[in-house]
């Protein structure tokens, strides 16, 4: 089968440096002008027929992506399957949500402390539940996800059943406005953050963590043995999962306005899943179009308004059974190796 | 906090405690014949558990269509009534499970692909399943027909010993001790338990793989489709999102008992449903499932492989 990955890759790797830098600066600036797709003739097929373009292009398309980045670290690089990465963009919400509120503080200084809160349930629950192999530790944060949504469906300071209202819009940067309908201002916040996820990944992959988290993947008893700290490094891996669903959730509680802890059911975490597999476990760019496609179909086919989930399950079904593996796999040398393996 | 209820209604609670459990216990099943023979968590089993109940509903009205009133039922024809919709329950969801594998496991399980490829597609089928329940309801509560009146047989040390309670202990306990004669004693239960030990090595002596695991999905939904009965008989009500919470306590009882475990699941479905019952009497029922889970952390601490040990000694990734 045709491995649009691989033909990618050899060509990246004869390329020079100018041709990289040129390639890379001319997606950014397409992607960026994306907002503006649905206005010009050429491009308008791309419009959805009930939600504006503009927003379906926010949430859910580039906050998916985001968080399927994010998740991709936790189940793509480093092996570990974690079902409750709701509770991480719940955290960020409602991190938002109460402190946006309550105190005087706008958006930019609460997305720190949002994601510094995140990262800590991360590492609370990571350091019981990494310990653990394979499907309790599916388990585990598969309750983690619905433990942090009963909290808050039940305690006052969240609002329990009617959650958090008037949840202030970010203050303006060098002049552009975050309003309810300013979307294109959303898209190219959450476009800078999905940037610098894909550099530090980048970075990661290369590097001691990387490594580290690959050879955790692949077999963790030897990566054991050949001296990789495995409680640490997993810890890394969820901690840094959490903070990038956390900075999603932020964003997103500040956009909406209003937060309720029916938001953050299980078919979240679920939804970013099926998009983290869907496009190719441990391959960026596969994640990035499966989070695209995954977020952009139901929008799109909303013509069938009443059974547009069932055609999306149908589709999913479909798509996995004809490419296991995802859109776009990982590298297919790693996989001739699992092959011999077995 | 609310310890009062401790004293007073401390056996009444783990009656129905153990009643609760025994609906788990059955559904649970469903996950672990599954988790021991594929090693992979059968996800869509929460829907199939949604299915059920209402195929029950479906039984019961088709029996009942020439009565006019809705009052309960009496002697043999209650019986029959009964028999019937467990019966239909239990066959429709033995088949739904063996569509289950043949759509969402089969074909990635020849491809030898990784195994969130087959979790994403289970996933897939419990979307397809859900939603299409939800659009044929429209979303609303389907009411299941009064066929039983609820009388007592009397009270023991205030527990109330309901006939439903009753005929769920029982039937319960049948179900599950054929089911355990059935994996330990007989031919396919052995060939079952020779695949779950070794895919390779049953595939040598002869035994008929995909057949095996399609018995397995079908045992599996048959017990799950006798506790969507049950679960019908005692709520009267069903939705098609009911499977969603069934399923995710049955699962936490397999991983309790130690999933791949016949026995563990038993003890762990009737350990879980007595727990929830304590803890919604003592924290309020919206504590109950954080309750639970913080009970499966700490059993997952102390002793990983659940509380009975698993069938095969390790799980791995």
């Amino acid at each position: 089968m045709l491995n649009i990955r691989d033909k990618g890759a050899a060509i990246w790797e004869n390329w020079n440096r100018t041709k990289r830098v040129t390639f890379v600066l001319i997606v950014i600036t397409i992607v960026a002008f994306l907002p503006y797709a649905g206005t010009f003739p050429a491009t308008s097929f791309l419009n959805t027929p009930i939600t504006s373009y503009q927003a379906v292009l926010v949430y859910p398309i580039a906050m998916f992506v985001l968080m399927a980045l994010g998740l991709n670290i936790v189940v793509g690089k480093s092996g570990l399957l974690d079902l409750g990465y709701v509770a991480f963009f719940a955290i960020g919400a409602y991190t938002m949500g109460i402190l946006g509120t309550m105190t005087g503080l706008n958006t930019w200084e609460i997305l720190p402390i949002g994601i510094a809160l995140a990262m800590l349930a991360g590492l609370i629950l990571g350091l019981p539940a990494l310990r653990l192999r394979g499907d309790y530790l599916a388990i585990v944060t598969l309750g983690f996800g619905e433990i942090v949504r009963i909290i808050a469906l039940n305690l006052t300071q969240t609002g329990g059943p009617n959650g958090v209202v008037g949840i202030p819009n970010p203050p303006p940067i060098f002049g552009e406005k975050f309003g309810l309908d300013d979307h294109a201002g959303y898209f190219w916040v959450i476009f800078v953050m999905i940037l610098l996820v894909i550099w530090m990944v980048r970075r990661f992959t290369i590097r001691r963590p990387g490594r580290a988290w690959e050879a955790i993947r692949q077999d963790e008893d030897v990566a054991a043995l050949m001296g990789v700290n495995l409680l640490v490094y997993k810890l890394w891996s969820f901690s840094i999962g959490a903070a990038i669903g956390g900075a999603a959730g932020v964003i997103y509680a500040s956009k909406v306005m209003f937060i309720a802890p029916d938001m953050f059911t299980f078919n979240v975490s679920v939804l970013i899943l099926a998009c983290v597999v869907f496009g190719g476990m441990g391959n960026m760019w596969g994640v990035i179009l499966g989070a695209c496609i995954l977020a952009y179909l139901p929008e799109r086919i909303r013509f069938i308004s009443n059974s547009r989930q069932l055609v999306f399950g149908l589709v999913l079904l479909v798509i996995m059974n004809i490419r296991p593996d995802g859109l776009l796999p990982r590298k297919k040398r790693e996989k001739i190796k699992q092959k011999e393996a077995k | 906090m609310n310890f009062s209820v401790l004293s007073s209604q401390f056996w009444s609670l783990c009656l129905q405690g153990v009643a609760l459990g025994f609906i788990y216990v059955l559904i649970s099943l469903g996950y672990t014949m599954v988790y021991g023979v594929l090693r992979l968590i059968n996800f869509a089993n929460s829907e199939v558990v949604m299915m059920g109940t209402f195929a029950t509903v479906v039984a019961e009205v088709a029996i009942l269509k020439n009565v006019s009133t809705s009052d309960p039922l009496h002697g043999f024809r209650l019986v029959y009534t009964l028999v019937f919709a467990l019966v239909f329950s239990s066959l429709i969801c033995g088949l739904l499970g063996v569509l289950v594998e043949l759509v969402a496991y089969r074909r990635l399980r020849a491809l030898g692909t990784n195994r969130l490829a087959s979790l994403i597609s289970a996933i897939a089928v419990s979307i397809v399943l859900s939603e299409a329940a939800r659009i044929y309801t429209h979303s609303a509560p389907v009411t299941a027909p009064r066929l039983l009146e609820k009388w007592s047989f009397g009270e023991i040390g205030g527990a109330n010993f309901r006939v439903d309670t009753v005929m769920i202990i029982l039937a319960g306990s049948i179900i599950f001790f054929a089911l355990d004669r059935f994996v330990n004693r007989s031919r396919l239960g052995k060939a079952i338990r020779a695949v779950s030990m070794s895919e390779e090595n049953s595939k040598l002596m002869g035994i008929n793989l995909n057949r095996v695991i399609s018995l397995t999905f079908f045992i599996g939904g048959l017990t799950t489709g006798a506790a969507a009965f049950f679960y019908t008989t005692v709520y009267e009500t069903t939705q098609f999102n009911v499977g969603f919470n069934l399923g995710l306590a049955a699962f936490t009882a397999a991983v309790l008992g130690g999933i791949g475990n016949l026995r563990g699941a038993f003890y762990g479905g009737i350990f879980l449903g007595v727990l929830e019952q304590f803890a919604s009497a003592i924290l309020g029922s919206q504590w109950k499932s954080v309750t639970v889970f913080l009970v499966l952390v700490l059993v997952l601490l102390i002793k990983p492989s659940g509380i009975f040990g698993e069938a095969v000694q390790q799980t791995r990734t």
